[in-house]
């Protein structure tokens, strides 16, 4: 089991005739991934990687039977492709996109808000590296190589540190359900507390590894669920120890402008509500092993 | 982005803010020009830098004459102004604003926010001006008022009249400060903008409603289609190696340590930097080389971390996805040919290409430290820095 999605999730590519866009389709179908076709406005009827391109994400969804979208579309139509999945009744749109306007994500989240939660589209990210079930699908641009399958869920804002919590974890003999990357933006589709609310409920997903930053108020949200909630055990890990306040670090949300939004605020909330915290981000892999009683040697 | 508070009183203004008449000046002449051209005094001149605190920090005067406009503008111009946002190195001024005095009887606070929470923007407002907002929430918590707007809708009229009655708001003034919180929603929805703040919104002796001081921040992702804000940026006020740094596509944050950091992931690097400090080091900046980053990118981080004067060792940690070891491996060797490496240069590489990444380093004889896990490269450089120290 896992969580989002698995090998049989129909997936289209939104922006597939893209370099980027192309490049990162053709590595998904190569790790096994169900991708049945793509939209690029103005390029349908055209075949890349031996799939039909389609003008808009209906026409997708109408000929293939299209359940989820990767969006690489570039950030001044990003938010608009995101919604044009959303109107065309996906279960589920990744966007990977970095750099889309604050407003133009307050727009989209309105947006999604229109249709009955029972057709209500879920939105991963932006910014974010995408979703990977291992053995399975992944949804994005990570390495799928250091995920080996297995049953502990990891939901974090960073790519780069989900692989090397990942990676961690794959030294240490543990593998993974699903990794599903939220994103560094101030305003994104699906928070920490959505993602575990997932895990939670998935039979495949033993326990968690959260991987929190500076800035914004997610984590806290997060810790009150696992603390009222949550009947598997979370591990986390909040990055930015060093971080000066009101300085933004790469992540448009990385930067802390309240109480309560610095890593070491995070951690304290974290830990009170009964949340094991890995000391350091090379103690990711170990913690998870202690808190499922691994012995390191195993 | 940051803007001055001129720029920002004229973005208000222009969207229909009631602001004191004044004028730019460039020197302590055209400051006596701008007194003169406004009539009667009293004025007050006040330096134009992207900080709050400028009061307090002897930023801002009252003059009688034009003359002393002129001298107080001789003493700003040319020296950095330090305030209690801007630490002790304070920000450079190149220009003041001469405006005409205001007869203060009441002093409002208003800020328009991107509230993370409702993710909607957020209208906080107190009775109780002047103060800054931090200071306000931690010891006048209760004066504090709350509005969220919804994007669909936009600020509603009965939102006006609550916050203008909450604020005290009497007969005239009512409509007054409803047209002013109109105008403000206006120009940060019209701008992309991330922050307004009136600090303060004035009652005047005669019951008028006037902005006395203004800020404004701007969503740097949107300037693709807010040119004109774009255009606002004062590259004398940011950090010459930030400014630097990011128009080579590298996201750098300058800190106090010694330790340079090029990494790849804004998360890495924040981790990697939390190593650095849990191995007994200081990180002296963060560095996110982006995705995809050529060989070239990573010789302008060589560069851009070398600039800075302090660093003693250099961290390089590469968790590569979208990212390649084999480019960046290249870039170092690159680096170290082209970019006048003298410091010790500590290598972690993971993820796509590695085998091809450590080859390259290996063959290329050059004088790394090589590393296998993050906790092995951040306790490698702090051991690298010790020896330095003692050598």
């Amino acid at each position: 089991m896992a969580i989002l999605i698995d090998e049989t999730t129909r997936i289209i590519v939104q922006g597939i005739t893209g370099r980027i866009g192309r490049f990162h389709a053709e590595d998904m179908i190569r790790h096994g991934t169900n991708v049945v076709g793509g939209v690029t406005p103005g390029r349908g009827g055209e075949t890349v990687l031996d799939r039909p391109v389609f003008d808009t994400v209906k026409d997708a969804v109408r000929e293939t039977g299209a359940e989820a979208s990767l969006v690489f579309v570039p950030p001044a139509g990003a938010a608009d492709a995101i919604m044009e999945a959303a109107d065309a009744g996906l279960r589920l749109t990744v966007c990977v996109t970095d750099g889309i306007p604050a407003q133009d994500m307050m727009k989209v989240k309105r947006f999604l808000r229109r249709y009955p939660s029972e057709r209500r589209m879920r939105l991963i990210g932006p910014n974010c590296a995408g979703v990977i079930s291992p053995g399975k699908a992944f949804m994005g641009i990570m390495p799928p190589h250091i995920y080996m399958p297995g049953r502990v869920g990891i939901v974090g804002r960073s790519g780069t540190l989900g692989y090397e919590a990942a990676s961690q974890m794959q030294a240490l003999g543990i593998g993974v359900s699903t990794s599903v990357g939220i994103g560094g933006d101030p305003i994104n589709g699906s928070s920490f507390r959505d993602i575990l609310e997932l895990f939670e409920a998935d039979p495949g997903t033993d326990a968690v590894m959260m991987i929190g930053e500076i800035g914004g108020p997610q984590e806290a949200e997060a810790a009150a669920y696992v603390r009222d909630h949550m009947t598997k055990p979370v591990v986390a890990y909040v990055a930015g120890l060093s971080a000066p306040k009101g300085r933004k670090m790469g992540h448009a949300g990385a930067i802390i402008s309240a109480f309560g939004e610095s890593a070491q605020e995070k951690v304290e909330i974290l830990s009170s509500a009964g949340i094991t915290v890995a000391p350091h981000p090379s103690a990711m892999g170990e913690t998870v092993a202690h808190v499922l009683g691994f012995s390191r040697a195993a | 982005m940051d803007i001055h508070e001129y720029q920002a009183k004229e973005i208000l203004a222009r969207s229909g803010v009631p602001v004191p008449r004044g004028g730019l000046a460039y020197s302590p002449e055209q400051a006596a020009f701008r007194a003169r051209e406004l009539g009667e005094g009293p004025w007050v001149v006040k330096a134009q830098i992207h900080s709050g605190g400028r009061g307090e920090a002897g930023g801002v005067k009252l003059v009688h004459t034009p003359e002393e406009a002129s001298a107080y503008a001789q003493s700003l111009f040319g020296r950095n102004l330090a305030t209690r946002q801007t630490g002790p190195g304070g920000k450079p001024v190149f220009r003041v604003w001469v405006e005409e005095a205001t007869d203060i009887a009441r002093e409002i606070y208003l800020g328009f926010v991107l509230d993370r929470k409702s993710e909607r923007v957020m209208i906080v407002a107190s009775g109780h001006g002047g103060m800054e907002i931090e200071q306000l929430s931690e010891e006048d918590p209760e004066s504090l008022i709350r509005q969220t707007v919804d994007p669909a809708v936009g600020i509603t009229p009965f939102q006006c009249r609550e916050l203008a009655f909450a604020l005290g708001m009497e007969g005239e003034q009512v409509a007054a400060c409803c047209r002013i919180l109109n105008a403000c929603y206006r120009a940060f929805r019209d701008h992309d903008a991330t922050m307004v703040e009136i600090n303060p919104l004035c009652v005047t002796g005669e019951g008028r409603l006037i902005a006395l001081d203004a800020k404004m921040s701007f969503d740097s992702n949107a300037f693709f289609r807010r040119p004109e804000i774009a255009a606002l940026r004062d590259r004398s006020q940011e950090d010459p190696r930030e400014c630097t740094a990011q128009d080579n596509g590298l996201a750098y944050v300058g800190l106090d340590g010694t330790i340079g950091c090029i990494i790849n992931g804004a998360g890495l690097a924040m981790a990697t930097m939390d190593m650095i400090k849990l191995s007994g080091g200081e990180p002296a900046n963060f560095l996110d080389i982006g995705g995809g980053a050529s060989p070239e990118r990573v010789v302008t981080a060589f560069r851009t971390v070398l600039a800075d004067p302090k660093v003693q060792v250099i961290l390089v940690n590469i968790f590569a996805g979208i990212n390649r070891c084999d480019w960046v491996a290249a870039g170092i060797v690159k680096a170290f040919r082209e970019a006048n490496v003298t410091v010790p240069v500590v290598v972690r590489l993971s993820g796509t290409n590695v085998e091809e990444g450590q080859r390259i380093i290996r063959e290329s004889g050059l004088a790394l430290v090589t590393a296998d896990t993050l906790a092995d490269a951040a306790a490698k450089a702090v051991a690298a820095l010790r020896s330095e120290a003692a050598a």
